[in-house]
């Protein structure tokens, strides 16, 4: 488990303070695929590095199981033993322990370029009193682990991105860590790399029971393996909870504008600036969000009956998410303006989510 | 050696003093450059490692590094030669031969060599060190599992240059007074109006600047990208 109190972090540039971090709460759960999303600048990429601590943060404090508790105070670091009340000034030495203990990945991979690919994942091995033939063995083992056994003796230029991924994976989970930070480690990837790499990860997840925490701006990353996830804006979370349901319902404006985006419904407001879809004053150009209870039923066939209204589908899509359904559908709604209404009101009674997003009619 | 009578008649003539001279700017190559590499990589290390954002930030230690570079950088080496006569007498005993020259050039050669090393050091992409951090590498993990090993073919590259603008300085020490190829050039070549001495003093450095730089090309191709000897 890795809690986060009241996370501070402020940079300071030549000119002003840039708040990184600005009072971040979260709590990520033992062997759960944590997502965190966020535009870049939002501070999601510090706040992985407040983990391991790769960045102090200025004030509040992070509890990781197995590690006690850290507490910053004015920039300064502070450690308390798991159930002990003694803290002490946090030492170099404890959390570059830490760090072997937390595997990290990043968006370039960041290999040694003049290392082959069997040193590269030594690398956290050597000077830990190691053996030569524990650390061939264990280097061994986690190459089948990322299935790239063929490539020990290769440099990083021969690898693929993807490959090179991969190794880097193998690397940060050498030391056998509990928890995996992910860097956007898939965004300078391609699809189907990418796709490869999240499997790859889940399996990991599966496998060794790793909690991974896991920034990305991609919704697509959060979408395919993350079961719970954040939303950072300005140094803050402006959204927490399960995928799904963020997903269904999405709260906070960013969030929004991420499940728009993911669901490819941006494209709507192109449909309706250039006149393909046309809102006429007897009609409302309304969004439905089915979720697991609503999805699958024929609703609009039996409400255009029902209602005496036409609707006119513009757009749809359904996404499999944590392996329950989720719809979205954009219609254009055309009728009298009771009718409409009533439609609405129908659809809301069975649990579909309704959203007017133009108005002919007001 | 008739060739050499034939085409150069008064270096065939001081030979005896050429070979001498040669073996003086060798050594004052080989002593001065090997004191300035350790002396200019531990410079170069610190102020990488001590400026703003490196892994041991500290203004202090980087600001006093970097002004002192600075100043010797500024000077022209023949002005610090003489500036340096009292210092150098104070230290080996002698302002002049061999090892009255290799002061003058250890301060003429590091600060240029700091900076290189700096250059160097400076192009290993920052990711490859937060890369180390988070696997728990401390800061002399860092320099030398990171820093020089992905730089070394840059290092290959800057300490070819060092060397042969080295070899640039040991022949303008030899000009007061340190021996050497240089001092042979003037001595007996411009001042004895012997004009096959200089060429032939040309026509060595050209080799031996030849040699070194390609030498120097070499290694740097091989190791970029790659260990030099395949495992």
């Amino acid at each position: 488990m890795i809690e986060i109190n009241e996370l501070k972090k402020t940079f300071q540039t030549e000119k002003q303070f840039v708040h990184a971090i600005n009072g971040v709460n979260l709590r990520i759960e033992d062997g759960e695929i944590f997502g965190v999303v966020g535009y870049s600048g939002a501070g999601k990429s510090t706040l992985v590095r407040c983990i391991n601590f790769l960045e102090v943060p200025d004030e509040g404090s992070i509890t990781i199981s197995g590690f006690g508790t850290y507490t910053a105070r004015n920039g300064k670091l502070y450690h308390k033993d798991e159930g002990s009340d003694k803290e002490t000034p946090a030492t170099d030495k404890q959390l570059r322990a830490l760090r072997r203990s937390i595997g990290m990945i990043f968006q370039h991979f960041n290999l040694l370029d003049r290392s082959t690919v069997f040193e590269n994942i030594a690398y956290p091995l050597k000077y830990t009193g190691m053996s030569k033939e524990d650390i061939a063995a264990r280097v061994t083992e986690l190459l089948e682990l990322v299935d790239l056994s063929e490539k020990v003796n290769a440099y990083p230029s021969e690898l693929s991105g993807g490959q090179k991924q991969r190794v880097a994976i193998a690397r940060a989970l050498a030391n056998n860590p509990k928890i995996l930070l992910s860097d956007e480690a898939t965004s300078a990837l391609d699809p189907d790399v990418t796709e490869s790499i999240l499997k790859l990860l889940k399996d990991l997840n599966k496998k060794l029971g790793l909690t991974i925490v896991l920034i990305t701006h991609e919704m697509a990353v959060v979408k395919s393996i993350c079961s719970r996830m954040a939303v950072m804006e300005n140094g803050k979370v402006v959204e927490e909870g399960n995928v799904y349901d963020v997903f269904a319902d999405p709260q906070a404006g960013s969030t929004r504008r991420f499940v728009n985006a993911s669901f490819g419904i941006n494209n709507l407001e192109k449909l309706t600036e250039t006149g393909v879809v046309n809102v006429t004053s007897n009609s409302k150009l309304i969004r439905l969000t089915f979720d697991r209870a609503s999805v699958g039923e024929a609703l609009i066939s039996e409400v255009s009956r029902k209602f005496d209204v036409n609707l006119n589908i513009v757009l749809a899509n359904v996404e499999i998410l944590q392996d329950a359904p989720l719809g979205g559908i954009i219609i254009l709604a055309k009728g009298e303006k009771e009718n409409v209404l009533a439609a609405i009101d129908y659809f809301r009674s069975c649990s579909v989510k309704v959203e007017v997003i133009a108005d002919g009619m007001a | 050696m008739e060739w050499l009578e034939e085409l150069f008649p008064n270096v065939a003539a001081y030979w005896e003093k050429f070979l001498a001279s040669c073996s003086a700017t060798m050594q004052m190559f080989l002593i001065g450059g090997g004191i300035s590499l350790v002396i200019g990589f531990f410079f170069g290390v610190v102020l990488v490692i001590t400026r703003t954002g490196g892994i041991k930030e500290n203004k202090y230690v980087y600001t006093f590094v970097n002004f002192f570079i600075n100043i010797f950088r500024s000077v022209p080496f023949v002005i610090l030669l003489i500036f340096l006569i009292p210092f150098t007498r104070l230290i080996v005993g002698t302002a002049i031969g061999v090892r009255g020259a290799i002061i003058p050039l250890c301060f003429g050669c590091v600060p240029f060599f700091t900076r290189q090393v700096e250059t160097a050091l400076s192009t290993v992409e920052p990711g490859k060190i937060e890369a180390a951090r988070s696997m728990g590498s401390g800061t002399l993990g860092i320099v030398f599992r990171v820093y020089l090993h992905e730089a070394v073919p840059n290092l290959i590259r800057v300490i070819t240059i060092t060397a042969i603008s080295l070899i640039g300085l040991t022949t303008m020490a030899g000009a007061v007074g340190a021996g050497g190829i240089g001092s042979f050039a003037i001595n007996y070549g411009q001042n004895l109006h012997h004009q096959d001495i200089v060429n032939v003093c040309v026509i060595l450095l050209l080799i031996l600047v030849s040699v070194m730089q390609t030498i120097g090309n070499t290694l740097a191709k091989k190791t970029t990208n790659r260990s030099l000897f395949r495992k």
